[in-house]
């Protein structure tokens, strides 16, 4: 009976974490056919041109890799602070203040050994990013606001300070555009394969949402952000300082999505410029979401995004479908997952 | 009071849930113009029974007759259109809109906002206007253009009332009306009411208040346990009577319990005082002492300070002054960790709520309070192997009736997650025990097991101060018994059946234990 009740469990779990995704995976694609038909495209056309945007050459898939690794780092992050009940809509804004760290450090530390610089402008970017998303923590526990209106507020503020930055203070020497000149060299992160723009970076966003599953699962820091994130009043009569929680978890998330700013600076483009993000931080709800806040499911949601992502282009050149087709279909997915789940849990009840 | 016309009569009204009788063939009735009350304990089946006439709960038998007419009431709206309405303990009110809009929004249909939204802005002025003659009408105070907001709680309740008014009832109920309001608004609310009855209405107030049977109603019914066990004409009958109906004198519960061996004082609560959001005093220079080897019960009606107790001792919230010494250490100002470190544990009255993670394994809410002490954390990871053991070996003394520790703790039934909590705070040999509302919600068979464990802990050593709105818990446990009363301690009796009535006046703030022991024999 144990054995059986046990393996209900887990099969409960595989369903919900598993099966559903895919399912909401492929109901937004049937969608999708449907609006491209509507609007008077080939639906075979754009698929396969999306199929082979994907997996078409190995180019391609070293491109959706670089595209995944913001998404995975982001959304690794942004599930530890779901976990604890937080909803952190500010990955865009500490993912600025991140990138702006790590160009910082990229623009000035060219001298130091690249042992010791690239680490150091990962670093800065998590804490920037860290402590961008503790100014939300803070207010969450100090004054009571809620943080989904304040990391929104802090991302409008991230982004006019890197405008300012690279319009003003670290704006490149010949004063043209708006961003900074390139960083050293050196610090540009390796590619992991020749032709393709996927960097070292696509390395740490394999290793830390591994990280932050152990840190989420297996320690007692992990055990006590769950313990907040379910049932806060418990959490505070069991001696859990739930306040303090809620202020590790989101700055831990905003210091996964300023390594994530960092990464993208040092590894794929190289200086810092105006709107540097085109919505990571946003998209990286979506890939915690899909991922049912597991870090680790992060890396695969991060992937289809990303993969997503590359596909349209090819969609949007070979078959002239504006690239925002895909955007329709990541809300797709998200709409339809979260709609299955709803159905499932009153299905369970039921039952 | 006009005895000719029966404006409401109830008979062989039942009402089961799952094996309780909540209502078990009970008549009433009300005359046109008059006031009656509605008097019993906690649980006593007042409230399923006024919510089977507002049509909120269907009956399992009995009939319901307005004006000597036989009326099938399925929902509220059917109620309201019968001309009977309820004002709810908490207010059914939307804070956002004005007093007028909230008058209106319950009589215009809702399936179209649209059409409502039209109206209100359009015909504002008008719906003002007349919602201001219902209340002046009634000699109700209120602005209907005020929101609501902004009004005192005894103003929103005014409104409640003039919502009712403005439809055209004939039959009012007003559920513990005066359990927020202040002393004057409960005099205002009453001289209402009496106007309201003067002019032909009739009143159903749900109370256990016996002084405002005393001062308000015509008639009374008492209630205990789902059966009307009296009916008085209240200038007939007194307040002495009346606790003695409403408390009642069958012994259902019994425990086996050997004489307390007390010890020196564990707890020691001084002038105890803390105040809520609003300014109320909540708890109000409480003082009280628990000695080791002694349960000490607070007997009381919910809602009287008892949890703000607890949570005051247990460091959930801060007492604005007072101290709290358990074992010789402060405790205010300390965190809850701290607390329970000092071997004061809890068993809060919310175990779904408090006590528990719901969505956690069973074995991770037995370290709830440990998970990051050795052996369950070494080396900066968890162990679940050294949780797992544990959590087997608890399960097994504890008798928690589940097929794995690795289950969420919402798979148990009410008992069992309840064993899991005892499990936690008891595995410690705690110096200090709280237990609110141990019981709650548990069939016989756990209340039993929970009440032994209690006991087992006494004769440990352990102080308990066992909260529970539940007087028959309190008599069957408690060596001595202190009542709490808006926020004070209005007496102290030994814990003995034979003061159960003594109790029931401290309990409905009648008089305190002196007075008390003084005029009843």
């Amino acid at each position: 009976m144990t054995t059986a009740t046990l393996s209900r469990q887990t099969g409960a779990a595989l369903w919900r974490n598993v099966a559903l995704p895919i399912l909401a995976i492929l109901a937004a694609l049937l969608v999708g056919a449907l609006m491209l038909t509507l609007s008077g495209f080939n639906v075979l056309a754009a698929y396969s041109a999306l199929w082979s945007g994907i997996f078409g050459n190995a180019r391609n898939l070293g491109e959706a890799m670089m595209r995944a690794t913001p998404l995975i780092l982001i959304g690794a992050g942004i599930a530890i602070a779901f976990r604890c009940g937080i909803w952190n809509i500010g990955a865009e804004g500490q993912f600025y203040m991140g990138a702006a760290a790590g160009a910082l450090i990229g623009l000035s530390a060219g001298d130091l050994p690249v042992w010791l610089s690239i680490p150091a402008a990962l670093l800065f970017g998590a804490l920037c990013g860290g402590l961008w998303a503790a100014i939300a923590g803070w207010l969450k526990v100090r004054l009571g606001l809620n943080e989904v209106v304040t990391t929104i507020m802090l991302n409008y503020i991230a982004i006019g300070i890197v405008g300012y930055l690279v319009t003003g203070p670290m704006q490149e020497a010949s004063r043209y555009n708006p961003q900074t000149d390139e960083i050293a060299a050196g610090m540009v992160l390796p590619r992991l394969l020749p032709g393709m723009r996927v960097h070292a970076g696509f390395l740490l966003a394999l290793i830390l949402p591994v990280l932050a599953a152990i840190l989420l699962f297996r320690t007692p820091l992990g055990f006590a952000l769950r313990a907040v994130g379910y049932n806060p009043e418990a959490a505070l009569h069991a001696g859990i300082n739930v306040n303090r929680q809620y202020v590790l978890a989101i700055s831990l998330s905003g210091a996964a999505a300023g390594i994530a700013g960092a990464v993208e600076v040092l590894g794929v483009i190289g200086r810092l410029y105006e709107n540097i993000s085109p919505g990571y931080g946003f998209t990286g709800i979506a890939v915690s979401l899909l991922a049912a806040n597991h870090p680790v499911g992060t890396i695969f949601s991060g992937l289809l995004f990303g993969a997503l992502t590359t596909g349209a282009e090819l969609m949007q050149l070979t078959a002239k479908i504006p690239s925002a087709m895909t955007f329709s279909l990541q809300g797709l997915i998200i709409a339809f997952l979260v709609s299955f789940r709803a159905m499932q849990g009153r299905v369970w009840r039921r039952g | 009071m006009s005895e000719q016309t029966l404006r409401l009569r109830l008979a062989g009204i039942s009402k089961h849930f799952g094996a309780v009788h909540a209502n078990n063939n009970i008549a009433l009735e009300v005359a046109a113009g008059e006031i009656h009350c509605l008097l019993g304990e906690n649980g006593a089946g007042k409230s399923t029974l006024m919510n089977i006439l507002y049509g909120l709960v269907r009956p399992d038998a009995g009939e319901i007759f307005l004006d000597d007419k036989p009326a099938a009431i399925h929902s509220p709206y059917q109620a309201i259109e019968l001309g009977i309405g309820m004002v709810h303990q908490h207010f059914m009110l939307v804070p956002t809109l004005t007093v007028a809009e909230n008058v209106i929004l319950a009589t215009r249909p809702l399936f179209s906002l649209r059409r409502l939204r039209e109206t209100v802005i359009r015909d504002r002025r008008a719906i003002e206007r007349q919602v201001g003659e219902v209340a002046q009408r009634y000699g109700l105070k209120i602005d209907p253009a005020a929101r609501v907001s902004s009004l005192s709680v005894g103003e929103q309740q005014r409104v409640e009332i003039v919502k009712a008014l403005y439809r055209g009832v004939n039959l009012l109920i007003l559920d513990e009306p005066t359990a927020v309001l202040t002393p004057q608004e409960t005099a205002d609310l009453f001289q209402t009411l009496r106007s309201f009855a003067a002019g032909g209405l009739s009143i159903i107030l749900i109370t256990h208040k016996l002084h405002e049977v005393m001062a308000i109603s015509d008639r009374v019914t008492v209630l205990r346990d789902g059966r009307v066990v009296g009916r008085r004409i209240t200038r007939e009958t007194d307040m002495h009577e009346l606790a003695g109906l409403m408390v009642g004198r069958d012994v259902r519960l019994t425990v086996d319990k050997t004489p307390a061996r007390p010890g020196a004082p564990a707890l020691v609560i001084d002038r105890l005082t803390v105040v809520g959001g609003d300014g109320r005093r909540l708890l109000d220079n409480l003082s009280l002492q628990v000695a080791a080897g002694e349960i000490l019960g607070v007997a009381g009606v919910d809602g009287n300070g008892q949890r703000e107790l607890a949570l005051a001792i247990t460091g959930v919230i801060r007492p604005a002054s007072g101290a709290i010494i358990a074992n010789g250490q402060a405790l205010v100002g300390r965190t809850p960790r701290q607390i329970a470190d000092a071997g004061v544990r809890h068993i809060p009255e919310d175990r779904q709520h408090m006590g528990l993670i719901l969505e956690f394994p069973i074995a991770d809410n037995f370290v709830l309070k440990a998970f990051d002490r050795a052996p369950y954390t070494a080396h900066g990871l968890l162990q679940p192997a050294a949780i797992t053991a544990y959590a087997q070996t608890l399960i097994e003394r504890f008798d928690v009736r589940t097929p794995s520790p690795a289950l969420p703790a919402a798979n148990l039934s009410g008992g069992n997650q309840q064993k899991v909590v005892l499990g936690r705070e008891l595995d410690s040999q705690p110096r200090v025990l709280v237990a609110a509302q141990p019981t709650r919600g548990l069939d016989v068979g756990a209340t039993e097991y929970v009440h032994k464990a209690l006991l087992a802990q006494r004769d440990a050593g352990a102080a308990i101060l066992l909260i529970s709105t539940e007087l028959e818990e309190v008599l069957a446990l408690s060596d001595r018994i202190v009542v709490i009363y808006e926020g004070r301690i209005v007496g102290e009796v030994p814990g003995d059946r034979a003061n159960a009535q003594k109790i029931g006046l401290m309990m409905a703030g009648v008089q305190t234990a002196s007075q008390a022991g003084g005029e009843y024999k």
